[in-house]
């Protein structure tokens, strides 16, 4: 008992501590809509839900850190996955918002959808303080994402086609299960092993869950992974393609791009031959 | 575990007992029970998230905590399942409080004085009994909660055995629970923040009327706090701003092997939550339990009734108002209560092998009675809490004409801190201090006046 109780003042002390110098050094605000968010309301907030994770420095060192398969993210690098700017730039306040909001799929992060609007405007605030980035650096323009176009098998057809010159097989594997012969070698930013997205597993990608979502995703890459930018090899339309193809290896949802694919003798060829029946994981996924 | 010091208190008081053995049999049955709070940093080492991400003070819930319960103890990010975990994993957390105390109440009866009745007043250091809570899930949207629960002399009760079934059909419409759980309370009993005999848990889910001065209706128990036998259909919102569900429950109490009747009920509860500015969230709802008790035994064996027969129910109902209501730091849950029973139910004294005469040779009333709860905390910060609690019963019609118009009116004003000195995801730790006093009119056994009866406890709270 007593060892748990100097543990946690000395916890306490160093949180003390630390916390003011981490976030007290600046003052930041969030602008998200009709919404500001205001750094020093953030605070708190942090404290409440992030710190166990992300560290009381914001640098991802937080104490359940080594029990994580995928590091959590290090505010201070100032590099995020979910952006709608291009690569290599700070990601506005609305994409921190989003991903807030929306939480990670397939990582630890939860959505935090049961927080106010204005709470995670002020969290949004508050991790800004962390990375000097943010002092120096104005947010990246976002891409521009032309108009959908309209769903044909011609451009399911050469999506695929896209999907085997840009050698996105060679990561996500044939199949799109995440298992191409680089898969085992991937690292992220942090010197961990990342495991390529598995597009049978789920419809919901990193960073959402829309058409939108995924062409942005290749487009803008996910910082501090391998997954690159594709902004300067293809272009808008044939990305829209490749956007179709990929939604019909999500052969567990029911996507307009499925069905159609489905309706053609190839695709429900292609189709049938990845389901198998009858087989569950322990996670009661069918694979 | 089940009927903190409270409800006790209120049903030792029913019963022509001295209040000195009511003052006792308030602390039995409070040091009988343990804590009975969920907060389990089973899943904070599961998750890997401190104890203030589903908790704004341990264990009361945080609308983030409330989501991931409603969603079946999901967090809807692929870690759900167990196969994600470390295979050394294991769901499990135990609670135990160590504590002192200090009980008082006006009102004992006694064989040392003329009047029959002293103040009696007792302290000491105690412990509560041991909580073993085991819950999550068992794959994706398969959730389950088992909690065995001791008394401070390690003798063990099942408080919670239920199995949920979540989103079924993709839809955060449609979960089942079966089994024994909580009611679908918003004000949460087991995730009360107070410990103490006196303030330890919500009078009006426990209150019943007293059939004479000094006197509690005591042929049937019920509370909506108690955890209850049933199914439990329960629907929400993705973002679990919207939460509706229906219950159906063995009006037993919660107490296994059916033991007086075949009798079910109902409790339905609904509630919205909206953003107010940079306040909060706030929420409302309503909720309504109508349930059924005997009133007699079908079939008796040498004068005592078989375990299950008991027949002729009559009707009890609650029904109440919730507002939880938030600006900034400070927030303050305010309710209201409306509850009533049967007269004959009312005017049985214990069931026997025959039908209890009605109200019309014995002259009782259905009884009625309104409440009103107000429970406000400052959250200073994730680590301190303050409390503050006042509760209201009035009666509005006594089971008797020839009772007090006041009989059982009941007051009870509760303060409390708590400080937690560390935050983490592996264990939780609070210094919890407290004071509640309670008065019930006409509620003294020997001379039928109010007793007022008050605790003050100072201890340790910790789960691992």
């Amino acid at each position: 008992m007593r060892r748990i109780n100097l543990a946690g003042i000395a916890l306490n002390l160093v949180l003390a501590a630390v916390l003011p110098v981490a976030a007290g050094a600046q003052q930041m605000e969030s602008h998200v809509g009709k919404l500001t968010g205001h750094s020093d309301a953030g605070r708190q907030l942090y404290y409440r839900y992030c710190w166990g994770c992300h560290g009381a420095r914001g640098n991802g060192d937080g104490e359940n850190a080594p029990y994580l398969n995928i590091l959590p993210r290090n505010f201070v690098i100032g590099a995020f996955k979910c952006r709608s700017t291009p690569t290599g730039t700070l990601p506005v306040d609305s994409d921190l918002y989003n991903t807030l909001k929306r939480g990670i799929n397939f990582s630890n992060m939860p959505n935090w959808s049961a927080l106010t609007d204005q709470q995670r405007a002020d969290l949004v605030a508050f991790i800004k303080t962390f990375s000097p980035r943010w002092k120096t650096e104005k947010p990246g323009d976002p891409i521009q994402i032309p108009a959908e176009p309209a769903l044909s098998v011609a451009s399911i057809k050469h999506g695929s086609e896209l999907f085997q010159k840009l050698e996105c097989w060679k990561c996500h594997g044939q199949e799109g299960r995440g298992d191409g012969p680089s898969a085992s070698t991937l690292t992220d930013s942090n010197d961990q092993p990342i495991r390529p997205y598995n597009f049978t597993s789920d419809n919901r990608s990193k960073c959402g869950r829309t058409n939108q979502d995924l062409y942005k995703i290749f487009m803008t890459g996910l910082d501090g992974t391998p997954m690159p930018s594709f902004a300067d090899v293809i272009k808008p339309e044939d990305a829209w393609d490749l956007v179709h193809f990929l939604r019909t290896l999500q052969y567990n949802n029911k996507s307009p791009e499925l069905a159609l694919w489905m309706s053609t003798k190839e695709g429900a060829e292609i189709v049938n031959a990845k389901k198998v029946e009858n087989t569950y994981t322990g996670s009661g996924v069918k694979p | 575990m089940d009927v903190r010091g409270g409800s006790g208190v209120n049903r030792m008081a029913n019963r022509p007992v001295t209040t000195l053995l009511y003052v006792a049999a308030v602390l039995v049955i409070f040091l009988s029970t343990c804590s009975p709070a969920s907060a389990l940093p089973a899943f904070a080492r599961k998750y890997g998230m401190p104890c203030s991400s589903c908790h704004e003070a341990w264990p009361k819930l945080s609308p983030f905590g409330q989501q991931f319960k409603d969603n079946g103890y999901q967090m809807g990010n692929d870690r759900d399942a167990p196969i994600f975990q470390n295979p050394a994993y294991w769901p499990v957390t135990f609670r135990m409080t160590p504590y002192w105390h200090r009980e008082s109440t006006d009102k004992a009866a006694v064989d040392q004085t003329a009047s029959g009745e002293a103040q009696v007043t007792t302290h000491g250091f105690d412990w509560s009994g041991l909580d073993f809570h085991t819950a999550g899930t068992l794959a994706n949207n398969y959730s389950f909660y088992v909690l065995p629960s001791s008394d401070n002399t390690g003798a063990f009760h099942f408080e919670s055995v239920w199995a949920r079934v979540d989103n079924i059909a993709g839809s955060s419409w449609l979960n089942i629970k079966f089994g024994k759980f909580e009611l679908d309370n918003l004000l949460s009993e087991k995730r009360i923040l107070t410990l103490s005999p006196v303030g330890g848990f919500y009078e009006n889910y426990h209150f019943q009327p007293f059939l004479t001065p000094g006197n509690r209706e005591s042929s049937y128990t019920f509370g909506i706090g108690d955890n209850q036998d049933g199914i439990e259909w329960m629907g929400h919102s993705k973002n679990d701003r919207t939460r509706i569900s229906a219950a159906l429950i063995s009006d037993n109490d919660g107490t296994p092997g059916l033991p007086t009747n075949r009798g079910y009920g109902g409790f339905f509860a609904a509630s919205q939550a909206f953003q107010l500015g940079s306040m909060g969230l706030q929420r409302v709802g309503g909720f309504a339990y109508i349930g059924q008790q005997p009133t007699y035994f079908q079939y008796t064996t040498g004068g005592a009734g078989i375990p299950g027969t008991g027949i002729g129910n009559q009707r009890i109902y609650r029904v109440g108002l919730i507002g939880m209501w938030y600006l900034k730091k400070f927030d303050i849950t305010t309710m209201y209560f409306h509850s009533g029973d049967n007269g004959t139910l009312a005017s049985t004294t214990a069931l026997t092998g025959a039908p209890p005469p009605p109200p019309s040779v014995t002259g009782a009333r259905s009884p009625s009675w309104n409440g009103g709860l107000f429970e406000s905390h400052y959250n200073l910060n994730p680590q301190l809490i303050l409390i503050n609690r006042y509760e209201l019963v009035r009666m509005s019609q006594q089971v008797f004409a020839t009772n007090p118009g006041n009989l059982g009116n009941t007051d009870t004003l509760t303060f409390g801190l708590r400080y937690y000195p560390f935050i983490s995801s592996r264990a939780g730790f609070a210094y919890h201090a407290e004071y509640a006093i309670s008065r019930i009119r006409g509620g003294s056994p020997v001379t039928f006046t109010d007793v007022t009866s008050s605790s003050l406890l100072g201890g340790i709270d910790f789960d691992f």
